[in-house]
């Protein structure tokens, strides 16, 4: 019979083995559903997997789409780690896009070192008051911040669509939902001159550093992880877990809004109701595979961004749903969850039959 | 006017269906002290399985059926990985959410836009057959009695059975149920099987009734209404469908005023769902003490027996 | 003769890490009440469980009424006529004292009925309890007599009783004795666990003694002192407890609290009651009292956790500091080592470098530009555990691979070594081996010969006993007027831990 016997310390081992185990658990699995769905598997999850890497612009690509991921990823982890369940990153990248291209749209001939740094850090500020909701509902409220920011992600969603459509629609774009297109200036510098390398895919790795720093060598991130772990040594230890939390959901919030200011200025150039193809939840999978720890999110949002990648590749190359990209997202966070196990557990074979028995 | 009563009654009612049938679910596994975030997944799966078999079948008990095995299907991973391997249950909720989205759009692909056979309304004996509006009141599909059943039969098992009393014991005190000799394990998996299984059913109720037919994404948030709906009710039925019917009441608002077509941006009004869920949570949540009162005492908290 | 009720032979029961009952035999004679001794630790829990059904044993033969059985659970051991009251874990807050009786009930037909079936044993035993009263109303007393009642229905043949007494005062303790002769003289025989010796002495026949998992001897309590039967019971060497110094009268007041009136936390918490107290540099003053009467309440409202509104009613060396919370009261130079180690005092996921930190970083000038001096952390926790014996692989160690007992004393070291003027503890020794318990009142006392004034909250009136130099006793929030140690009789303490108000009280004593 198989048996979970716990271990006296967690794995460091299986910490980092887990997420491997999972990637290939869930390839296996992935397969397996494609064969069963009548495709070739191994052709299959090497068209999804392996491919987007040696296409044309494969790198580029891959960096463009784990730029928002490392960015919200890392956000996510410090939050998580703290106990902040903050699920509607995906609302804070809304709102940060929506606040850094109103003001782009409102300063179409600003030179480019003026409106840039101001669009960051619009974007931040929106991403961060948008968070601060949830904070207050939660901390001046006792409301439970998962179901609050994910309701305040549909209600960002609406008042996007509701900004393309009506008072940000551009007048002469046929009455398409989306925006005029911002100045050269607004879109920012390029790392590659005439490729979509932005600024945000070098920022993403810098984040991840700083944050590194901060969780595991600055006294805010041990009060963050004290909270996360024993709430009630926090409380002893004199740390304000409300200060915390405000200071968790600023942070992932402000993340959240950095990201969705370069996505919209960085690669899409303008305002529309399809800014993100699921970034907030996708960074969710980004931090847990990342074990919640900057360092690790880095991988973790590549790998993520190729998911994306191979949707769009078995899409084109072997005529299959785009959807696949969340299936592979779910059965990947099923077996990393399910991995996990190994950390804190031995998994032994045991045969029945021992206790009573006489010697 | 009296008319426009009773469009209100029947609309709010079969507004307030999905969100009875997921939340009297989700009621069960959170009084064994369970905490499943993914009754969105769930119903989607549900809402894609029935459509689907719906489609090919045609046989709407068939249909049914296989959106209840979609949602228990998904509890069950749900409960192997939090229940048996201890995982996150916040985590676990999420992935089951992110999975759900993704494979009903998948095996939804093919059914965008094609119509599938709804469900029959059923007329109640000699209520249905009252002149003026008893045609209209006392006949609605059977998903909407059969909500109302279950809430009942959910209550009373509750309050009134030992079963029920085990069950309650189990998410109060789980340490003790185990020393008492309580499967505390094998509880939990039944209760989180039921909650998949009224997911399933909700979702169905969707694709098949109240919107008949398939879209992606088509739960829009309702499932995450569902759960804060059973934090409004601080975990007592009855109060479930009061919350039941204020939310429908809130969702056909926002759809009878785009209706009329005044002039308010139809994404504000789509947006008032949403609103409304945040300001109910707030005002029920401002008052911890009851909250605290009657939430199962180890909600969300795992279980691990020695022996 | 007939044969025993209950016969263990070489029962095994295997933990990862710890072997917790090494080939253990006991007998139990019909009608008898029988102690099983040992310290924390020792594996007296874990063979009770395997007696009740909640574990199985690895190896080993259990024999009930001359019949080998296996005991599948524990709905089989109650139908088998086993009954077990537990130390804690075992009632339903939430739920009425007849719906969690009718859950420890496993037959339909036990169950008709079932009120006023309650209420006649109830009566009949002399154990007052309402059936329709929810249980997190009721006090701990109050919830033993639920368990006893709910096994009394069964009409036991054994009876096991787990540490009854740690929870009760010494008059309900007496009370309880009665009704457990009673039921032992009706034939249902008792299976008492406890590590106190003097009431086994007067209340059981017999006793199997436990140490470290096996069974070290078989004896008559009655037929030894409790100093003869503590020697075969404790694996360290105990040493005597320091010779008293000098009560000291001319200290300097350090900590001084004055009319702390607190709204209980949540409906499960006590208010705390006018409370005034005010303890001296190089004293220490114990506060007794049953749990739950607000000795939880009394440690956040000084360590700052809970604060107080008005700065006034809590001086910490002549500074107001009512209002602060535990951060600036740790600048004032007050420390504190709250009861629950796991989760409170610990992180239990951190290690004993980061645990350190946790409280000590302000105090032990651990922060560099707000960074973790990760070298001073370690020094710090290196010298605290080198300087109270802390057995551990190391300062990187996590701290919930320790025993309960080597925890103990790295957070009572950690606050020790930050030379604080105020000490405030809270059951320092509690699920502690003797020998952790030794060292640990050893540096508390040393605390206060160099000039702090400490405050020791336990239920254990041996150890207040043994460390105060004046005893309060805490009773539904309130707290009586300190005594001298010299003054205050085990008597008098009990009848104030049991809520007899001070004023009844003095005009007893005025008669002594």
């Amino acid at each position: 019979m198989l048996r979970l016997q716990p271990r006296q310390s967690p794995s460091a081992f299986w910490s980092w083995a887990s997420p491997i185990l999972a990637l290939v658990l869930t390839a296996v699995i992935a397969g397996g559903i494609f064969a069963f769905m009548g495709r070739p598997p191994v052709l299959t999850v090497y068209t999804f997997l392996i491919s987007p890497l040696f296409a044309p612009n494969g790198i580029a690509s891959l960096a463009v789409k784990a730029a928002p991921l490392i960015m919200m990823g890392v956000g996510l982890s410090l939050a998580y780690r703290a106990n902040v369940w903050n699920i509607g990153t995906e609302g804070q990248f809304t709102v940060g896009a929506i606040f850094a291209g109103w003001l782009a749209l409102s300063l179409p001939d600003a030179p480019m070192w003026v409106i840039f740094p101001a669009e960051m850090a619009f974007g931040i500020l929106g991403g961060v008051l948008y968070a601060l909701i949830v904070a207050w509902l939660r901390t001046r409220f006792n409301a439970n911040e998962i179901l609050t920011s994910l309701m305040l992600a549909y209600i960002a969603q609406y008042l996007l669509i509701y900004l393309v459509t009506g008072p940000l629609r551009d007048p002469m774009g046929f009455g398409f939902p989306q925006t005029a297109l911002f100045s050269d200036a607004a879109d920012g510098p390029r790392l590659i001159e005439n490729t979509n390398l932005h600024f945000g895919i070098l920022a993403a790795p810098i984040v991840a550093a700083g944050a590194w720093l901060m969780l595991g060598h600055s006294v805010l991130g041990f009060q963050l992880r004290v909270l996360g772990q024993a709430p009630r040594a926090a409380k002893f230890a004199g740390f304000s877990e409300n200060r915390l939390v405000w200071l968790a959901m600023a942070i992932s919030g402000g993340l959240a809004g950095l990201a969705g200011m370069f996505e919209v200025t960085g690669t899409q150039g303008q305002l529309s109701t399809n800014i993100s193809p699921g970034y907030g939840f996708t960074a969710i999978i980004v931090g847990f595979l990342g074990r919640l720890n900057p360092a690790g999110v880095v991988p973790a949002g590549l790998l993520l961004a190729l998911t994306y990648l191979g949707g769009d590749a078995a899409q084109i190359n072997l005529g299959l749903s785009n959807a696949i990209t969340g299936i592979f997202q779910g059965i990947l966070l099923f077996c990393l969850l399910g991995a996990d196990v190994l950390i804190s557990n031995r998994l032994l074979w045991r045969r029945r039959g021992v206790a009573g028995g006489r010697a | 006017m009296i008319e426009l009563l009773v469009n209100l009654i029947v609309s709010v009612m079969a507004a307030a269906t999905p969100l009875l049938l997921a939340a009297t679910g989700e009621l069960i596994v959170e009084k064994v002290a369970v905490l499943n975030l993914g009754v969105e997944g769930m119903m989607l799966m549900g809402a894609i399985a029935g459509f689907a078999v719906a489609h090919e079948t045609g046989q709407l008990w068939l249909a049914l059926l296989a959106a209840i095995a979609a949602g228990m299907t998904l509890s069950f991973l749900f409960a192997v990985l939090t229940l048996t391997l201890q995982a996150n249950q916040t985590a676990t909720g999420l992935a089951l959410t992110i999975f759900g989205r993704g494979f009903s759009a998948l095996v939804g692909a093919g059914y965008v836009g094609i119509a599938a056979p709804t469900l029959p309304k059923i007329h109640l004996p000699v209520l249905s057959d009252l002149p003026f509006f008893g045609a209209t009141l006392f006949s609605y599909d059977p998903l909407i009695y059969l909500a109302l059943i279950l809430l009942a039969a959910t209550a009373y098992f509750l309050t009134r059975t030992h079963a029920g009393l085990i069950l309650r014991a189990v998410g109060d005190q789980h340490d003790a149920a185990h020393v008492l000799g309580y499967r505390v394990i094998r509880i939990r998996y039944l209760a989180v099987l039921f909650g998949g299984a009224m997911a399933g059913l909700a979702g169905a109720y969707m694709s098949l009734s109240y919107t008949p037919l398939w879209a992606q994404d088509m739960i829009a948030g309702r499932g995450w209404v569902a759960l804060a709906l059973v934090t409004f009710a601080a975990w007592r039925p009855f109060w479930l469908l009061i919350g039941a019917w204020l939310f429908g009441g809130i969702m056909y608002l926002s759809l009878y005023v785009q209706g009329l077509g005044v002039p308010v941006p139809s994404a504000m009004l789509s947006a008032l769902p949403y609103v409304g869920t945040v300001v109910v949570l707030v005002l029920i949540s401002r008052d911890h003490r009851r909250i605290r009162l009657h939430r199962p005492a180890m909600l969300g908290r795992p279980f691990q027996a020695t022996n | 003769m007939t044969a025993p009720l209950l016969q263990l032979r070489g029962i095994v029961k295997q933990f990862p890490g710890c072997l917790a009952n090494d080939h253990v035999d006991l007998t139990i004679g019909q009608h008898q009440i029988h102690a099983l001794l040992g310290e924390n630790g020792a594996g007296k829990s874990t063979l009770v469980k395997i007696i009740y059904g909640v574990m199985k044993p690895d190896e080993g033969e259990i024999i009930w009424q001359g019949q080998p059985v296996v005991i599948q659970n524990p709905a089989h051991a109650r139908r088998l006529g086993i009954g077990m009251v537990f130390q804690h874990l075992s009632l339903f807050e939430a739920l009425t004292v007849a719906d969690n009786i009718a859950l420890g009930l496993n037959d339909a037909k036990d169950r008709i009925g079932l009120r006023e079936r309650i209420i006649d044993v109830s009566k009949s035993y002399g154990l007052p309890v309402d059936p329709d009263r929810t249980v997190h109303d009721l006090s701990v007393g109050e919830r033993q007599r639920i368990e006893i009642v709910r096994c009394l229905l069964q009409n036991p043949k054994l009876l096991i009783m787990d540490e009854p007494t740690s929870v009760l005062t010494p008059q309900e303790a007496e009370t309880l004795f009665v009704t457990l002769r009673r039921l032992a003289s009706e034939g249902c025989s008792i299976l008492y666990i406890s590590h106190k010796l003097e009431e086994v002495r007067a209340l059981c026949e017999e006793s199997t003694i436990m140490r470290l998992g096996k069974v070290v001897a078989h004896v008559k309590p009655k037929e030894k002192t409790a100093r003869e039967l503590a020697g075969i019971m404790i694996s360290a060497e105990l040493k005597p407890v320091a010779d008293r110094r000098p009560p000291p009268e001319t200290g300097k007041v350090r900590l001084s609290v004055d009319k702390l009136t607190l709204r209980a936390p949540s409906e499960f918490g006590t208010a705390l009651k006018d409370i005034s107290f005010q303890v001296r540099g190089g004293e220490v003053l114990g506060i007794a009292g049953i749990a739950g009467n607000g000795q939880g309440e009394l440690m956040d409202a000084l360590s700052g956790e809970m604060p107080a509104g008005r700065p006034e009613t809590i001086t910490l060396d002549d500074v107001a500091a009512g209002h602060m919370g535990p951060y600036q009261r740790r600048k004032l130079g007050g420390c504190f080592v709250p009861e629950e180690r796991n989760g409170h005092g610990a992180v239990t996921t951190m290690s004993l470098a980061e645990n350190a930190f946790l409280s000590a970083h302000l105090r032990g000038a651990l922060v560099k530009l707000g960074l973790i001096d990760r070298n001073k952390t370690q020094d710090f926790a290196e010298k605290v555990i080198a300087r109270f014996d802390v057995r551990t692989t190391g300062s990187k160690a996590m701290a919930k691979s320790l025993s309960g007992g080597n925890l103990q004393k790295f957070l009572v070291g950690r606050e020790v070594m930050l030379e604080p003027s105020v000490l405030v503890v809270s059951q320092p020794t509690w699920g502690v081996d003797a020998g952790a318990a030794a060292a640990i009142h050893e540096a508390v006392l040393a605390l206060a010969a160099s000039g702090a004034a400490v405050v020791v909250i336990s239920q254990d009136l041996d150890e207040i006993f043994s460390l105060a130099d004046r005893i309060a006793v805490i009773a539904a929030g309130h707290l009586s007027e300190p005594v001298k140690v010299g003054e205050a009789s085990l008597e008098k303490i009990g009848l104030l831990m049991g809520g007899v108000k001070a004023e009844q009280h003095h005009g007893e004593t005025s008669h002594a």
